[in-house]
């Protein structure tokens, strides 16, 4: 075998440019991949972060006839808060959150809203509820919402908007609401089409005193069944956001997979070509007591061996580049919040070790495979042609 | 009590040797019709005829690099016929040197790298073979281009290294394919005469494919082939006679 690798490398050495060039070709292939993945894993792990700081927390119990994806469901998917959970709430270990379905009329335009009631006093979530807290004398209707859904009604801070839903019994009712305030987020689950109240103003107007939609746990509660309630473990609560992020990654892997076939296309022409003109060379490392199996094996390693070299050349200008991205992050372009998931103003690369590892592996391989399938023919030749150049 | 002692010091023994090529769809071209030949240890000889004679058809066979299609080849007591692919590349590595009409170098290596080769492909320390090319190359004299690539040497030079290249393992048999056919007069005699001196230096056995009459002139067996037969074998000096 080291027999084999001096020898390879003598022949890439000397093969001087043609190398070089399929190396560097290669090392950018190995390097945006790397890269790619890297922003995709980095991607998913903030938005999932986010999602889970501003969402989910460490899962969810629904009301067992809550479905998000049907808003006609929302009226009746109230029930009373379990009591099992009393200390929990008290705690705030437990979060109720009461959604119905209402509009607003931003500047004369009806806009159909969830309303999502929650305690002003909660810390299970990012949301800046303490907003919603209002001062003991005023009659106010305190609201916040995102800027994404600010942006679509045209609200500001301290805007009053008017609000219309239907109570338990059918009876529509409308109120003015004040904007207390617009956070940012990069969740825009619950951002788009929301407005957050206080939980108690909110069961009072639509008469659902001490009912929530849904209830949002901590870390800490442990799981346990509750008769009516269907409890989402984060898992399950991401599994769109993780789908979603899947289907991106996809998109985006198109473009690097063209670059690494455009890497691989060089390697296998580069083979096919050198097997093709190195045909007395062939013939006579078979005359000086090379089998073809040797042969074979010493053009697949020449082949494979501008993979290896592409890694070294790949890391010494990818490594600087992704500690500078890892550290820095990578700024998003405005609007991308419009992607549908959770995508934050900087994305920071994760480059964990799996992923550096699978990505060399999977590039030797493949590279390794691409070099032996032109050099089959070897076999096939007669060295005594081969020799005098003659197939 | 003669015969024996020939056949004890002989290196290649050919017997009925038949050589077919398929040739169209059902077709075969035979180009060696019944050969039988004994070369023995340390002869100069050379298989000479015009072109399509057999000549490099029978030198791949004795080299291992083609199988005889009826009859019996024994090279250094093997039986080529029946190596394996393993077997034949073995044999050459160890006990054959070749040396081709074009040279057949290796064209990103140096002439050192070159005449290395061999030595790498059987294992020796690097030690070893530094001093046994470097000796090589001194007999050859191309000591001041152990740096330099084939294609910055001139046509006498490339066969020289090949020269080397085929020696420096001290092989009992060496195959010349042409070796003249690409170097003008005083170059083939300047390599010719070297090949003799190695020949009775080290009593290594050369067997030319040729039909150069300055080749011809330096051999002591000249074996003529004439559409896949031999016509004449005929010794036509002793060793250290020229």
């Amino acid at each position: 075998m080291m027999k084999l690798l001096k020898l390879v490398f003598r022949n890439l050495i000397g093969n001087g440019l043609k190398t070089w060039l399929n190396v560097f070709v290669l090392s950018i292939a190995f390097v945006l991949i790397i890269f790619m993945q890297a922003l995709l894993q980095g991607w998913d792990r903030q938005a999932m972060a986010d999602t889970v700081k501003w969402e989910i927390a460490g899962g969810q119990y629904w009301n067992a006839k809550y479905d998000p994806f049907d808003p006609f469901t929302l009226d009746s998917a109230v029930s009373e808060l379990p009591k099992q959970f009393a200390r929990q709430y008290e705690t705030g270990q437990i979060e109720p959150v009461l959604i119905v379905s209402g509009t607003i009329y931003p500047s004369g335009r009806s806009m159909p809203v969830l309303m999502k009631g929650i305690r002003p006093g909660q810390k299970l979530l990012e949301l800046p509820t303490t907003l919603l807290m209002n001062p003991t004398d005023s009659t106010d209707i305190p609201a916040i919402i995102g800027s994404n859904m600010a942006h679509q009604a045209g609200l500001t801070e301290n805007d009053i908007v008017t609000l219309r839903w239907r109570d338990a019994n059918g009876t529509f009712e409308a109120q003015d609401i004040r904007i207390a305030g617009v956070f940012k987020t990069f969740v825009p689950t619950v951002d788009g089409g929301q407005i957050w109240l206080p939980l108690d103003l909110l069961q009072k107007m639509t008469l659902n005193p001490d009912k929530a939609t849904l209830l949002i746990k901590s870390k800490e509660v442990n799981e346990a069944p509750v008769a009516g309630w269907d409890f989402k473990d984060v898992k399950e609560l991401t599994k769109t956001l993780r789908e979603t992020l899947r289907s991106k990654a996809v998109g985006q892997s198109i473009f690097y997979v063209i670059f690494l076939l455009l890497a691989l296309l060089a390697i296998f022409d580069t083979q096919t070509l050198s097997i093709f003109y190195r045909q007395r060379e062939i013939g006579t490392f078979v005359a000086l007591g090379m089998t073809k199996k040797e042969v074979v094996r010493l053009f697949t390693l020449e082949g494979t061996m501008n993979a290896i070299l592409a890694i070294v050349l790949g890391a010494v200008y990818g490594i600087p580049l992704f500690i500078y991205f890892a550290v820095n992050g990578i700024p998003m372009p405005s609007g991308t919040s419009d992607f549908g998931v959770a995508i934050s103003d900087k994305i920071y690369p994760a480059f964990p070790p799996k992923l550096i590892v699978g990505t060399i592996l999977f590039i030797i391989l493949v590279t390794a495979w691409v070099s032996y399938l032109p050099a089959r023919k070897i076999v096939k030749m007669n060295p005594a042609d081969a020799i005098r150049g003659k197939i | 009590m003669l015969t024996k002692i020939m056949a004890q010091n002989s290196i290649v023994e050919v017997k009925g040797l038949v050589k077919r090529f398929p040739m169209g769809s059902s077709g075969f071209f035979t180009a060696l019709k019944g050969i039988d030949l004994t070369v023995s240890e340390g002869e100069f000889m050379g298989l000479v005829g015009p072109s399509g004679s057999g000549k490099t058809t029978f030198l791949n066979i004795i080299g291992t690099l083609d199988k005889p299609s009826e009859g019996r080849v024994d090279v250094l007591e093997k039986d080529v016929g029946s190596l394996t692919s393993k077997q034949a590349a073995q044999l050459r590595k160890e006990e054959m040197g070749f040396i081709f009409q074009s040279f057949n170098l290796l064209p990103v290596y140096t002439v050192f790298e070159n005449v290395e080769f061999p030595l790498l492909l059987l294992n020796k320390s690097a030690g070893e073979r530094k001093k046994r090319v470097m000796e090589t190359l001194e007999w050859l004299g191309l000591t001041s281009k152990v740096d330099s690539r084939p294609a910055q040497l001139s046509g006498g030079e490339c066969q020289r290294v090949a020269i080397a290249r085929a020696m420096v393992k001290r092989p009992k048999l060496v195959l010349a394919d042409e070796p003249t056919a690409n170097l003008d007069a005083e170059n083939s005699h300047n390599i010719l005469r070297t090949m003799l001196k190695l020949n009775e230096g080290l009593k290594t056995c050369f067997i030319f494919a040729t039909h150069d009459e300055k080749v011809i002139s330096y051999l002591q067996r000249i074996v003529h082939l004439e559409d896949g037969r031999i016509a004449k074998d005929m010794k036509v000096r002793s060793s250290g006679t020229l």
